[in-house]
């Protein structure tokens, strides 16, 4: 752990917004290293943009709070702003504009404007700057929204689903440029995603959503190295429960399958332990989840004791 | 640059990954001592993934000794590991071979044998660590 891992770049400790509707994130606690790649997943209507607009500013909490480097989310607030970017779901660009009409109005905007790291970048990327953005393919027009977002040289940086509407390729050159700005400067990142294996690639740390609430926010690292997928006799099932977290149980019959997190020794010689990746223990949080819902369950009746 | 890659969803963390396709091209010489390895920017660049990633392999091969960052300049191959001669390999290799053929032979299929190598392997793990 270096130093600036120490450091907290957004917290959140139990957050919560409630629409009329009900709560759309509720009681939500976690908290993200500087410097870090954080992803955000969670099924849709789990509350991952309106989690992402409160940390923005845009929305203001009905309960607890929440600090991004350092303060609490505030739009009104210019020190806030200049340290937090947030890029929205639908790449939020003035059609008609160019792309360098955009950048001269983040120069206008923002006192702390760094013109060449946003002007390198979309000539790097051959990124005509004269045309108006409506012509340019979408993941163009993504770049361009990146270097709006980067040139204020913000040290938090929120992007909503940022390559949802990208082809592969764009994708992929999307999440390098983020990868580049990550290595050159200091930058924490928190993204939404639903496509895990972009997030597997480029994220170190990860937050899973279900209906509101953080029920996972580790280091990928780590997250990989204590969740497994446990097989082993019906036998087994019970004391699995109790020493160690069980995420989601698909047990059937005599034979006891569940994906679990680790804690403290390991199960049962008679278990087998298969590795996971981490789009599979997502899906498990999820499909747990789910399944918590619709049956109690013995074994995740136990699940709780271990939070 | 040395062609590195991500296999996503394998289950082995991405940093040890990098690790160890760097070792492999120390190991093969394809990187010799003095060697620069490519730049953290150089592998996000081409990867797409998280630079702390690459700093992460790297340094997990400077814990090796096989390694060394040179502040502002690099990371640079020191040495290489300590391993089996090729010879060795070789002959292990077609050892296995012969393995494999007598385990197809009782009717074993592949994904048995799989299993019992993980097996093995996980079994020799242990004994090492309590040898140790």
């Amino acid at each position: 752990m270096t130093a600036a891992d120490a450091t907290v770049a957004i917290e959140a400790d139990g957050l919560g917004k409630r629409y009329r509707r009900g709560w759309a994130v509720e009681d939500c606690s976690f908290r993200l290293p500087a410097g870090r790649v954080c992803g955000l997943v969670g099924a849709n209507g789990a509350g991952k943009s309106t989690l992402i607009r409160m940390l923005a500013g845009l929305a203001r909490p009905t309960a607890g709070r929440a600090a991004v480097d350092g303060r609490a989310p505030d739009g009104n607030d210019p020190e806030f702003l200049r340290s937090v970017g947030y890029l929205a779901q639908d790449v939020p660009l003035y059609p008609r504009w160019t792309a360098r009409a955009h950048l001269a109005l983040g120069a206008a905007l923002n006192p702390a404007w760094d013109q060449d790291l946003a002007r390198d970048r979309l000539d790097l990327l051959g990124i005509p700057l004269d045309q108006r953005v409506e012509q340019l393919s979408g993941g163009m027009r993504a770049q361009v929204a990146l270097a709006v977002a980067i040139g204020k040289r913000p040290r938090v940086l929120l992007l909503d689903e940022p390559v949802a509407a990208l082809d592969p390729l764009a994708r992929r050159e999307f999440l390098a440029s983020l990868a580049v700005l990550m290595a050159g400067h200091d930058l924490t990142v928190l993204l939404s995603s639903h496509l895990l294996p972009d997030l597997e690639r480029i994220c170190d740390h990860l937050v899973v959503l279900v209906e509101g609430r953080a029920v996972l926010a580790d280091d990928v690292d780590e997250i990989i190295r204590t969740h497994k997928l446990v097989r082993g006799p019906e036998s087994a099932r019970r004391a699995l429960a109790r020493r160690h977290r069980v995420v989601d149980d698909d047990s059937a019959g005599p034979v006891a399958s569940a994906v679990v997190r680790l804690q403290g020794p390991e199960p049962d010689p008679a278990c087998e332990l298969h590795d996971l990746s981490l789009e599979d223990i997502v899906l498990a949080y999820l499909a747990g989840a789910r399944a918590a819902r619709t049956v109690p369950d013995l074994a995740l009746a136990g699940a709780g004791e271990g939070r | 640059m040395i062609p590195l890659r991500l296999d996503s969803g394998s289950g082995v963390p991405p940093y040890l990954q990098v690790a160890e396709q760097v070792r492999h091209f120390i190991v093969s010489g394809v990187l010799a001592p003095g060697d620069q390895l490519p730049t953290v920017k150089e592998v996000v660049a081409t990867l797409a993934i998280n630079p702390n990633t690459v700093f992460k392999g790297y340094r997990e091969l400077e814990r090796e000794g096989l390694v060394e960052g040179r502040p502002g300049a690099g990371t640079f191959v020191l040495r290489r590991p300590d391993g089996p001669r090729p010879g060795d390999l070789a002959s292990l290799g077609r050892a296995l071979d012969r393995w494999v053929a007598q385990a197809r032979a009782a009717g074993v299929d592949d994904r048995a044998i799989e299993a019992m190598v993980r097996a093995a392997l996980r079994a020799g793990g242990d004994e090492a660590e309590a040898i140790a």
